[in-house]
């Protein structure tokens, strides 16, 4: 796959920061045209941020753009659109009461005389975009009538509506099913085709392999190179993805462990996940692994009384409990961290202090009134105890960077002296420091006696902290593992919905 | 739910539950009122439920773009006002009937330019539509005080108020207007371009900036409209009293408001129509004169009205419950 | 170095806009007319606000908690006339505590339907400003009612009654202020409040019974009406059936003033109490200035605009909004 032609697009040294956060670090990228094009890389290595600066979304502070060998400014979508880059958004971005083919061609609705909509060529031009994507549906139909698959295909059919150059994919597969991505690649066969650019995000190895030409990665903001598919492998890739110091930052030598904290048995909340069963002890962080949507989160949620379970029993301390709210769940010593620290973890405008005490206001009281002693002491032990570098307890949580903000959402569980803590991807979105910081303060905390679940979508993470992993795909646990037996391959497997052989 | 999807008009009943009442109540009046049946008092709804619609239609658009318009009341109160006294300035003294025309276009320009000073800080300052219409509606109404001084016109020219009883053939003129309002507002909002764009301001912001469409001017243009709307809701209510009063108007916003949201708009924006906003409108109308006609005290139907308000917005919360993913928030 | 100075200082004089707004208005009118500043006028204007002041305190908390309430006026009717009604029936000792248990009985269906049902506050009481109001109706029949002996009876304290030479309603509006400003800064439920109307969702997540605490802050509400009713029964010694009426949006247009945001999670009761005196003092002073008393409202008018335009520019740090 060797063709010397003009890139369709180039980026060249893009670097963009945000507060407290350099998100790109002097990253290169380019698309030729009919190729594809894999971006990998974790949660957070910028792939998204460097797709969106891509679109106009985002200007970046260095660098340039190039398409078709002219360097460009993009100030906004529209102008990428009309230089041929077409970005397909990992969240959809469709009015829900209007149909397909108005979501299409948004903002550039066919007119006629008097500023009314010229629906047959609207409609005709918008049913042959879906009949080459071979939807079962007409472009007539409202958007909110269609499954998320189905408006997912309306997203790609944007693209369609122009000479695409640059055809950027977002994650494009995450809610569809297998037939439907059959479907899905088809149409990107097709495009490349036609000499388009592909640009094909994806955390998917099996998809890569068989989609791409050549895959470009990225880590933490920075550029780690570029591949071509046909000479490389998955190992190849992973490592580059992870880097290398994998293994040597695995979490070894498990301690004692306590008693059994939490157990559950055979718990379902249909259709999120069925006949879940895990326990832990004292002293032990269990990881739970697996793609996005494989029903990690709604575990924690149920365990957290945010949601009711269908089938199964929870036990904490040997005691069988009903979890019916979090002030129940908080009473048993459960404590959740979760996953969106913005908008389920802080009240963004309040300050630190506030943040941290919320779940326990109405128990630090004199009198009638809330003892300011009492919170500014749990808040300094806090602050001194998780390195929350803030320069008082003042200062509004919105202000803060990411891993500062997060450790305030952990420190708030914390001084709820729980005995189970789950923490649900700790890490996103956090730069690197923060991140191992983060990671040592798990294992401390596992080592004073606290039962630690983390979920993370990234594999090293599941690595350094836990000593024990559950790989979980599509609702059910696929397989336990002990720190000492995993593998990448293993866990890689066991995560995509491949049976590892060891299970009977 | 499956026996309905069916039959078409049962299903199209399912989507527009409000006319399902209309016609509820519509025969319940018809069998219990003796004289609402009367081709006449049929006439008498139509015309009494256009002073709140006309306004209704541009809240509608008003609201499916996300925002709302708290000002109408005041808009009708100063636009009746320019009508009814503007053709007895001096300058028009030997127009004859014609005087009437330049204070009708006054009076609607002065509503359009209300609307377009609401539209033009909702887009500049980036402030809440609530608030700067909340500022409005008692800017625009002291406006009224200082133009009227306090004092209620009345139109010198008879011809003014024999408008409002002038008929086109079997229908009041009153009632002819309206209906080619609920018609012009229905295509715009259903056929044209800007029409098809407030849905998308409404329902999904960010979509519509990212497809280029301009969302500030947008938004300004409706506010127009409904000024103007207001503003002709203004007038034909003058040529109905002979009269104009500085307190003209005043509530009309809540009943407006209601009005729309019982025709199925939602306050959030990017979904609702004119056909549902014409159904709230005769509910209300319907209501007001059946209960009249029957004597019941006016007091029930602000009790009937509000609760159905609150109904609605209860049943629609329980068919639409799929939103928190199942979390209990 | 002074543009940055100045760049900085921007946002916090915006922040405080309102108190240097209130404080110019006050400097010109002192200015303009010499019985502004009396004694006799600022008490005059004090007592005259507390009706609106009383109401707003309420209606503050119910915003913090993030949702409206519309539904005062006509509650403010409701509690009115019964309280008027009953005190010729029964006598003021029941009617008053009558009165208060009705209130909050209101109070508890909004707080019901916007706190456990979690329907739309802005609908929910604006259809309870028309439900309220159909009730008042049919309670009065469409009558106004009167005290027959206003001069005998103790009722008329919260009106028309002094304290070592402060007007009742003036202290009761003074007390109610700062207890509710207490109730919000230093407890757990003013915390709570806080946090509900600033991330419900994360309210959740820290184990806040939002349902309970929504419904608290109408049930607040409602019983400043029936404070609010109180003073204005009293003062009267008969009531209107629609006394009420509009007094929602005088309400909501005080606590914009004073800065708290319909978003909801933000805002201060004395900051409040600053808005309810502010558009108290402008009427007052157009009014001396020879002005008729409409003026009031279009001053209200930029005067809310501006207000709220510099706290949004300030959060945003541009005075025009990005939108396109």
């Amino acid at each position: 796959m060797t063709m010397p032609h003009t890139p369709a697009l180039q980026l060249q040294g893009i670097v963009k920061t945000f507060p407290g956060v350099r998100a790109l670090d002097g990253v290169d990228f380019d698309v030729r045209p009919g190729e594809v094009h894999a971006l990998l890389g974790e949660n957070g290595a910028g792939k998204s941020t460097l797709m969106k600066v891509l679109a106009g979304m985002y200007q970046p502070n260095e660098g340039r753009i190039l398409i078709g060998g002219k360097t460009v400014a993009i100030r906004n979508p529209i102008e990428a659109k009309a230089q041929g880059v077409v970005l397909i958004h990992q969240e959809l971005s469709l009015v829900p009461e209007m149909s397909a083919a108005e979501n299409i061609y948004l903002g550039e609705l066919p007119r006629k005389s008097l500023g009314r909509v010229d629906w047959k060529t609207l409609f005709a031009k918008s049913n042959a975009i879906l009949e080459r994507l071979k939807c079962r549906f007409r472009a007539e139909v409202t958007v909110a009538n269609l499954s998320i698959a189905n408006q997912q295909m309306v997203e790609i059919a944007r693209a369609l509506t122009v000479d695409a150059r640059v055809v950027v994919f977002d994650e494009p597969t995450a809610s569809l099913t297998d037939a439907e991505k059959v479907v899905l690649f088809d149409i990107i066969t097709d495009l490349k085709a036609q000499g388009v650019g592909i640009v094909y995000i994806s955390h998917r190895m099996d998809e890569i392999f068989t989609l791409s030409d050549r895959i470009t990665v990225l880590r933490d903001g920075q550029y780690r190179g570029t591949l071509d598919t046909a000479a490389t492998n998955e190992d190849e890739v992973t490592r580059l993805m992870i880097g290398r110091s994998l293994d040597l930052t695995r979490h070894e030598a498990p301690p004692e462990f306590g008693k059994t904290m939490l157990e559950v048995r055979n718990l379902s909340c249909a259709p999120l996940f069925r006949d879940i069963s895990f326990s832990v002890r004292a002293g032990e962080v269990v990881g739970f692994y697996g793609l996005v949507g494989a029903g990690r989160t709604e575990i924690a949620e149920t365990l957290f009384g945010l949601r009711s379970p269908s089938a199964g029993e929870i036990l904490v301390d040997g005691q069988p409990v009903q979890i019916t709210n979090p002030r129940a769940a908080i009473a048993l010593g459960i404590s959740l961290v979760p996953e969106n620290r913005k908008e389920q973890g802080l009240v963004l405008h309040m300050n630190c202090r506030d943040n941290m005490t919320l779940p326990q206001v109405q128990d630090l009281t004199s009198g009638p009134f809330i003892s300011n002693g009492a919170e500014i002491a749990i808040f300094d032990q806090y602050r001194d105890r998780l390195a929350i570098k803030t320069p008082s307890w003042k200062q509004s949580a919105s202000v803060l960077s990411g891993g500062n903000q997060q450790k305030i959402v952990i420190g708030k569980w914390l001084s709820m002296q729980p005995r189970v803590l789950i923490v649900d991807e700790p890490t996103r979105g956090i730069d690197v420091g923060s991140k191992s910081e983060i990671h040592t303060l798990l294992r401390e905390l596992a080592a004073q006696g606290y039962a630690v679940i983390v979920i993370s979508s990234e594999m090293p993470e599941v690595l350094r902290v836990s000593d024990r992993i559950v790989a979980m795909y599509n609702g059910r646990i696929m397989r336990e593992f002990d720190i000492s037996e995993v593998t990448e391959d293993n866990l890689v497997q066991a995560i995509s919905g491949i049976k590892a052989e060891e299970v009977a | 739910m499956s026996m309905f999807s069916n039959n078409p008009a049962l299903r199209w009943l399912m989507h527009n539950p409000i006319w399902g009442f209309v016609l509820l109540i519509f025969v319940f009046f018809s069998l219990s009122a003796d004289h609402f049946f009367d081709a006449r008092n049929l006439q008498n709804i139509v015309v009494q439920t256009s002073t709140i619609g006309l306004i209704a239609l541009g809240m509608t658009l008003v609201m499916i773009n996300g925002n709302i318009d708290l000002s109408v009341g005041a808009t009708l109160a100063l636009a009746a006002a320019f009508a009814v006294d503007v053709q007895s300035w001096a300058a028009f003294a030997t127009w004859g009937n014609w005087q009437i025309l330049p204070a009708v276009c006054l009076a609607l320009l002065a509503g359009i330019a209300m609307g377009a000073i609401n539209g033009f800080i909702v887009w500049k300052t980036g402030v809440d539509a609530f608030i700067v219409t909340l500022g409005a509606m008692l800017g625009i109404r002291g406006l009224v005080f200082v133009y009227t001084g306090e004092q209620s016109f009345y139109a010198a020219n008879f011809a003014y108020s024999d408008f409002s009883m002038m008929s086109l053939g079997p229908f009041p003129v009153l009632a002819v207007i309206f209906v080619l309002a609920v018609i012009a507002v229905h295509w715009l909002l259903s056929r044209t371009v800007h029409g098809r764009n407030t849905y998308a301001v409404g329902g999904n912001r960010e979509a519509a900036v990212n497809a280029g469409i301009r969302v500030g001017p947008h938004m300004m243009i409706n506010f127009m409209l409904i000024g103007f709307l207001a503003a002709l809701s203004g007038v034909l209510l003058s040529t109905q009293m002979g009269a104009a009063t500085p307190n003209l108007g005043r509530d009309y916003e809540l009943w407006v408001i209601t009005a729309v949201v019982l025709g199925g708009t939602k306050l959030t924006g990017g979904k609702g129509d004119i056909i549902g906003t014409l159904g709230g409108v005769l509910a209300i109308g319907i209501l007001r004169n059946g209960m009249n006609l029957m004597q019941v005290p006016a007091f029930y139907v602000y009790v009937i009205l509000g609760s159905i308000l609150i109904a609605v917005l209860f049943l629609d919360k329980r068919f639409n419950r799929t939103q928190n993913g199942g979390l209990r928030l | 170095m002074l543009i940055a100075r100045l760049k900085a200082g921007g946002p916090t004089l915006a922040k405080q806009g309102i108190l240097v707004a209130f404080i110019l208005f006050m400097i010109v009118f002192s200015f303009m007319s010499d019985r502004f500043m009396t004694t006799g006028n600022v008490m005059s204007v004090f007592r005259q606000a507390t009706i609106v002041g009383v109401m707003a305190l309420g209606v503050t908390i119910v915003v913090i908690g993030g949702n409206l309430d519309l539904s005062v006026g006509s509650m403010l009717s409701f509690a009115t006339v019964l309280v008027v009604d009953l005190h010729d029936k029964i006598g003021p000792e029941l009617a008053v505590p009558v009165m208060v248990l009705a209130t909050l009985c209101l109070g508890a269906v909004n707080g019901f339907l916007i706190g456990i049902l979690r329907l739309n506050s802005l609908i929910v009481t604006l259809g309870m400003l028309s439900v309220i109001q159909g009730l008042v109706l049919i309670y009065s029949g469409g009558q106004n009612v009167d005290i027959a002996n206003q001069s005998e009876t103790w009722f008329r304290v919260f009106g028309r009654g002094a304290v070592m030479g402060i007007a009742t309603p003036i202290i009761l509006f003074v007390g109610l202020a700062l207890f509710f400003h207490i109730l919000m800064t230093t407890t757990a439920f003013g915390r709570r409040v806080h946090a509900v109307g600033g991330n419900p969702v994360a309210s959740v997540f820290s184990g806040i019974p939002r349902s309970r605490i929504v419904f608290l802050t109408y049930l607040i509400s409602a019983l400043c009406v029936a404070v609010a009713a109180m003073i204005l029964g009293s003062r009267v010694m008969g009531s209107q059936n629609n006394v009420g009426q509009g007094y929602e949006l005088q309400v909501l247009a005080a606590v914009i003033l004073g800065g708290t945001s319909l978003l909801g999670g933000s805002g201060s009761i004395l900051r409040t109490v600053l808005g309810v005196l502010m558009l108290a003092f402008i009427q007052n002073g157009l009014i001396l200035m020879g002005q008729p008393y409409y003026t009031q409202w279009l001053v209200t008018w930029a005067v809310i605009i501006i207000a709220v335009w510099l706290d949004v520019a300030a959060k945003r740090g541009r005075l025009l909004s990005p939108i396109a």
